[in-house]
């Protein structure tokens, strides 16, 4: 796909972050990051595919290439919010301290990186209090350590 | 009470991501009703108050099933899968599951959403047929290298999966943009399997009750 992220892990390579996200649930399944519950599952694999497929793809770095520069604001930020007044109204009924209930989940491994893409697009994120409330409580260390002012390959100007 | 109602899938023919979870529900055998959706009449039957309080994302499919409502194809027929395991629709082996999600989401979120009814709107009647063709092209090129690895008889080795289910749309969508299929046998081999299959056949778009008369089959 020419994409990242691709993990190399057990003799195969994986692409696609949420087979990713999903083969390490099922190979290392502690600590979880799925509930137990398969109707909870459902609202976490609904939020975590309506950030994946439903937004970060249509304001992805290929495709504003293709929309051209003078359009490329408009356009993410016209991806973004469609998603988030969408993603506001679902949270209504699942999110209790996190995205569904009250243990981290992959709903919001997808939702810290989308409100960090929503910030740079210069989103207003006023009409999403829920979206930036369980934003702000994911300052849990793994999300910490794995920020993008934080790698390898963070350019100095951006690094933390 | 609730629970015990049949479910309801909120559908639209030509919906590539309503026609997965429409095979979903063939294969396992399940007994379901159908409201549909259309999505042009109306400017557009998503976008009614009602649709809109049952999913948000106003978008097909949507399915009311066991009290919940769920969005997102991919998120439905996972569910149907842990709370209907018979027939399976992914394998057991942890490493063929990650090869059936890694498919099924390059076609879910890496194809299908550059090329739906909301984004060709924005890119304009005159680019539509150029910006799906790329979407769809450089998306297949890529699965094609990948199912070099995993093809057997479907997209992962010889059961139908979830990979399948999300193949067969794609390619009818690839015809209908007029993308020309001779770079992918194995996309087009697999594409003429399944579309033998009784549940690809009665889920396809041109058997549904929405269905219009020109492209009913």
């Amino acid at each position: 796909m020419k994409q990242v992220p691709a993990l190399k892990i057990d003799g195969i390579t994986i692409g696609q972050s949420l087979a990713i996200i999903e083969y390490l649930e099922e190979t290392r399944p502690t600590p979880r990051l799925l509930p137990q519950d398969p109707k909870k599952r459902a609202h976490v694999r609904m939020i975590s595919h309506l950030l994946a497929s439903g937004i970060q793809p249509l304001q992805n770095l290929s495709v504003l290439k293709q929309v051209g520069q003078e359009n490329q604001l408009t356009w993410a930020q016209r991806a973004i919010s469609s998603g988030f007044n969408a993603l506001e109204q679902i949270l209504q009924g699942t999110a209790g301290k996190y995205c569904v209930g009250d243990e981290v989940s992959m709903a919001d491994l997808c939702l810290a990186p989308q409100v960090a893409n929503a910030d740079r697009f210069k989103v207003d994120l006023t009409p999403y209090p829920t979206i930036s409330r369980i934003n702000k409580v994911l300052l849990l260390e793994a999300f910490q350590v794995s920020h993008p002012c934080r790698q390898p390959d963070t350019p100095p100007e951006l690094r933390a | 009470m609730a629970e015990s109602r049949k479910p309801i899938l909120y559908s639209y023919f030509r919906s590539s991501c309503s026609w997965r979870v429409r095979i979903a529900l063939a294969l396992k055998n399940m007994d379901y009703e159908m409201i549909t959706i259309n999505l042009t009449k109306d400017g557009g039957q998503q976008f009614s108050e009602e649709f809109q309080a049952l999913n948000p994302m106003k978008q097909v499919p949507a399915l009311k099933i066991d009290g919940i409502t769920i969005g997102q194809s991919l998120a439905i027929i996972e569910y149907l899968e842990e709370t209907r395991p018979t027939p399976r629709l992914l394998p057991q082996d942890p490493k063929k599951r990650a090869h059936v999600r890694m498919i099924s989401h390059l076609l879910a979120s890496g194809i299908q959403p550059l090329q739906n009814l909301s984004v060709l709107k924005q890119v304009g009647q005159e680019n539509q047929l150029t910006w799906a063709q790329r979407a769809i092209s450089s998306g297949f090129n890529a699965l094609e290298q990948i199912l070099q690895g995993t093809a057997g008889k479907y997209c992962v080795g010889d059961e139908v999966s979830m990979a399948d289910l999300c193949l067969a749309p794609q390619v009818a969508n690839a015809d209908r943009f007029k993308v020309d299929l001779t770079p992918y046998p194995t996309i087009s081999r697999i594409n003429k399997v399944t579309a033998g299959l009784e549940a690809f056949q009665v889920s396809h778009p041109c058997r549904q009750p929405d269905t219009p008369p020109e492209l009913r089959a």
